[in-house]
């Protein structure tokens, strides 16, 4: 059952094609990769599904609404959660009121009471608890990507849209996040993860989209992507597994 | 007769176009690449004229008083921004965050700059007569300065442009002002660039000033307005794009010739309701990226 | 003790209006009321000021162009109502104003709102100025005049309703929204928040005390013209006070309101001075953003730190 469907997707930058016709579909509870080289489309696609930047064309249909052309607020209140590439934490806040914010905002008319529980309950469930009380800037930058991605679970979303997560993170980080990006599935989130990072994607991932210059590539399981031709060519060597 | 009015709305537009392009140009240069939006340009236009005008009434011919305004004006702007603004541009958190205290510190540059200027000359209007006789021309009699000006600001637009376009330095300035990252990877030396620039956008404003006190009276408080107008024609061709000002400005000197023709006071009001509408319809302007 | 510290500030800021309420008994001299009054506009003006711009990072220029309107309010209707009621309406009359200037500037992001909040000033200057010559035949008004404790009184008044909004705003879900959208409003945006229309209201809601007491100190001229009424250092004053008095709390945008009032008057009475007073202004602004990123009670903030030493991180954005 899909939970997300994307069709005819289009969008250009003056003359510049961003994302051109891509069709794809996230299954409920599934954990979908989007990779690709860099300025493939990735992130321009996350913006044109979470509302971001208009699209020129195409639809994008959410848990059986039609969510092209609405605003990132309302497709947050819908239950699409994102984090991004270049962090786009609270500096000036700590790690708490980050999530707090989430929580406070992400539903309707949430209470300070209960968004304060949503706060607690998702520190504990991302491993931030202790670094609650600390400033975004002065935890280190594993964690501080996990603020966003907290703060993101915070809103309660059905479906979650994680931008490069794991850029920048040594391998004993990345599995880390490996095991939260899991666990986050197994509470019942679905995931659209972009990422660079070929352990990850090639080993929680249960089905792969492959972009490039702004088209789709490919599309299929870890063991099919890496066996595609297409998509070695287009990665030159790059060690797929 | 019609003639005579159209004539007279075109050659009006052509001067103010010519006098609007030039001062957007100066203003577009400084916020393209230096992304400053300088508030203080007006008082720099003012500070041409009037100096101009002090010159002139000291026996120095206009246009030798605009050659040696020139390397003037082209110091005081490289200066400000190697000390003030590159300073500024050290110390702020964000991109967002200079843009926003670059524009504050204009504002206070340009209280600086006026009431020097006031304390110089009061706020009296001063004006001088300069190649005051007219010809006529198709039934109607112009005058030769406004001919003059008109000319001037043509040749130095069309210059400007061809400057930007085909002199080494002017590419240099338009890699810079479309992506500062890569055109520092091409070893292209932004600072000095930005300075250069605002120091360009000066040199334009204070030709301006020296065009503007041939054909007008002026006095120490005409900044303000024509800084108004150069953020009004750069928002209509296009922030950081700068034939997008040059464009704007002759679209806004024509609409604002001819609103003057029925009614003087009504020009700046036209030139607002331009820039709401296009705020509403089309944000990034004519020319804008 | 955790509740003493919590009302420290309220009762601070109380016994502050409290004191300038009781003042004139020591001092109901004229020029003492009169500037008093001045200061504590300039008081309301700047502290107004910061309840859009400082969370949010968006700095408005308009602030003369509310001013104005409520000069021009009582220049209008200054004959025929009580000045209470005339800074009410012209409150109201703002807060429309910059709802429909909000809601055209405010879906742009910061360079542009500010460049049109810059130009309405100007904007307003040239319509009222085209109006009255084609429609009154004249430039400029005569403006009613009100006793000047009456006026002293309605701004102190102002400035209470203003304390107290800005307070409650700073601790409730709408400032928190503020704050997140001056921090990244992408991300604002993506956590549910509609960005667009706090911002608008937020804009209007600052800009009520700015019509409201320009209503009130436009009895100080017994003429008016639009030069006068919408003078674009009135939007320059705010935005210098916030600045160099600092935005971290409450107390910095009155410190630097009355800092530059009292100034200005040193200044423009001094023979040396006179009307160039902006000069300095302006120079101390160039030197504020330079060197005094938060503001004086940023400096007093931070000594405060280094002496306490190693308290902690601030616990939140700001008290």
């Amino acid at each position: 059952m899909p939970i997300l469907e994307a069709k005819g997707l289009n969008k250009h930058f003056g003359g510049l094609t961003a994302v051109s016709q891509v069709d794809f579909h996230v299954d409920e509870g599934e954990i979908l990769g989007l990779i690709g080289p860099n300025g493939a489309g990735k992130t321009t696609l996350f913006n044109l599904i979470s509302g971001a930047i208009p699209m020129d064309s195409g639809t994008v249909i959410f848990k059986g609404t039609k969510i092209s052309g609405l605003t990132p607020n309302k497709i947050c209140r819908l239950g699409i959660g994102r984090s991004f590439q270049a962090a786009k934490n609270f500096a000036g806040m700590p790690v708490r009121q980050n999530v707090l914010m989430g929580a406070l905002f992400g539903q309707k008319g949430q209470s300070y009471a209960q968004a304060a529980k949503i706060t607690e309950e998702v520190l504990d469930f991302v491993g931030l608890a202790e670094q609650a009380d600390k400033m975004v800037p002065d935890i280190p930058l594993a964690h501080q990507k996990r603020v966003e991605v907290a703060r993101a679970l915070a809103t309660r979303p059905s479906l979650l849209l994680l931008d490069e997560m794991m850029a920048g993170l040594n391998p004993a980080e990345v599995d880390e996040a490996m095991a939260l990006v899991t666990k986050i599935r197994q509470s019942g989130i679905s995931i659209i993860m972009i990422e660079h990072v070929m352990k990850a994607i090639m080993n929680i991932c249960d089905r792969i989209v492959v972009l490039h210059h702004g088209a789709k590539l490919a599309e299929g399981t870890p063991s099919e992507i890496s066996a595609s031709k297409a998509v070695i060519e287009v990665y030159l060597g790059e060690a797929l597994s | 007769m019609i003639i005579t009015t159209i004539l007279n709305i075109v050659i009006g537009g052509l001067i103010m176009g010519g006098i609007y392009a030039i001062i957007s140009m100066g203003l577009s240069i400084q916020y393209g690449v230096a992304r400053i939006l300088n508030v203080s340009h007006g008082e720099i236009i003012m500070f041409g004229a009037l100096l101009t005008w002090a010159l002139q009434s000291s026996g120095v011919h206009p246009m030798l008083a605009l050659l040696i305004g020139c390397p003037a004006a082209f110091i005081v702007g490289f200066v400000l921004h190697r000390t003030i603004y590159k300073r500024l541009k050290d110390i702020s958190p964000t991109q967002g965050a200079f843009e926003g205290n670059a524009m504050l510190v204009s504002f206070g540059i340009m209280y600086v700059l006026a009431n020097i200027a006031m304390m110089i000359w009061g706020n009296q209007q001063k004006g001088y007569s300069f190649m005051a006789y007219a010809v006529n021309f198709a039934g109607t009699s112009i005058p030769v300065n406004r001919l003059f000006v008109l000319v001037i600001a043509l040749i130095v637009s069309v210059l400007f442009y061809l400057f930007l376009t085909r002199s080494r330095l002017g590419k240099s300035i338009r890699a810079a002002s479309q992506d500062a990252t890569a055109a520092m990877m091409m070893g292209v030396k932004i600072n000095r660039v930005a300075a250069i620039c605002f120091g360009i956008g000066a040199v334009l404003a204070a030709i301006a000033g020296a065009l503007i006190s041939m054909i007008y009276q002026v006095n120490t408080t005409i900044g303000l307005g024509y800084t108004v107008i150069a953020i009004i024609v750069v928002v209509l061709g296009g922030m950081g794009s700068v034939p997008g000002s040059m464009l704007g400005g002759f679209i806004l000197g024509f609409i604002g010739s001819a609103v003057s023709y029925k009614d003087p006071s009504l020009s700046m009001v036209a030139y607002y309701l331009i820039i709401m509408v296009l705020l509403l319809v089309k944000p990034k302007g004519l020319l804008g990226r | 003790m955790k509740i003493l510290n919590k009302i420290k500030y309220p009762l601070v800021m109380l016994a502050f209006v409290a004191l300038l309420a009781v003042s004139p008994i020591f001092n109901s001299s004229d020029y003492y009321i009169r500037q008093m009054s001045s200061i504590i506009m300039f008081m309301v003006v700047s502290l107004s000021w910061t309840i859009f711009s400082a969370p949010t990072g968006y700095i408005s220029l308009a602030t003369a162009a509310f001013y104005g309107v409520g000069i021009y309010f009582t220049a209008f209707l200054g004959e025929y109502l009580p000045l209470p009621v005339l800074m009410l309406l012209a409150g109201l009359i703002s807060f429309v104003l910059a709802f429909l200037v909000g809601a055209i500037t405010l879906r742009l992001r910061g360079v542009y709102f500010t460049i049109f909040t810059f130009g309405l000033v100007e904007l307003l200057k040239n319509v009222v100025l085209w109006a009255e010559i084609k429609y009154s035949h004249t430039r400029g008004r005569f403006v009613a005049s009100f006793p000047p404790m009456t006026v002293f009184y309605c701004i102190l008044g102002t400035l209470v309703v203003v304390m107290i909004l800005a307070y409650i705003i700073k601790r409730s879900r709408f400032g928190y929204a503020l704050v997140s959208i001056g921090e990244s409003e992408d991300a604002a945006a993506h956590i549910g928040i509609n960005t667009t229309m706090v911002k608008i209201l937020a804009f209007a809601v600052s800009s009520f005390a700015m019509g409201a007491v320009g209503a009130a100190m436009a009895t100080r001229w017994n003429y008016i013209d639009p030069p006068i009424a919408f003078n674009a250092t009135m939007s320059f004053m705010p935005v210098l006070m916030a600045i160099f008095g600092g935005m971290s709390n409450m107390a910095g945008p009155l410190i630097g309101a009355a800092v530059f009032a009292y100034l200005q008057e040193i200044l423009i009475t001094s023979p040396a001075v006179g009307k160039t007073y902006m000069l300095i202004f302006g120079a101390v602004m160039v030197v504020a953003i330079l060197f005094l990123p938060n503001g004086l009670t940023g400096v007093v903030n931070k000594l405060r730190k280094t002496r306490k030493g190693a308290e902690g991180s601030h616990a939140h954005t700001g008290s």
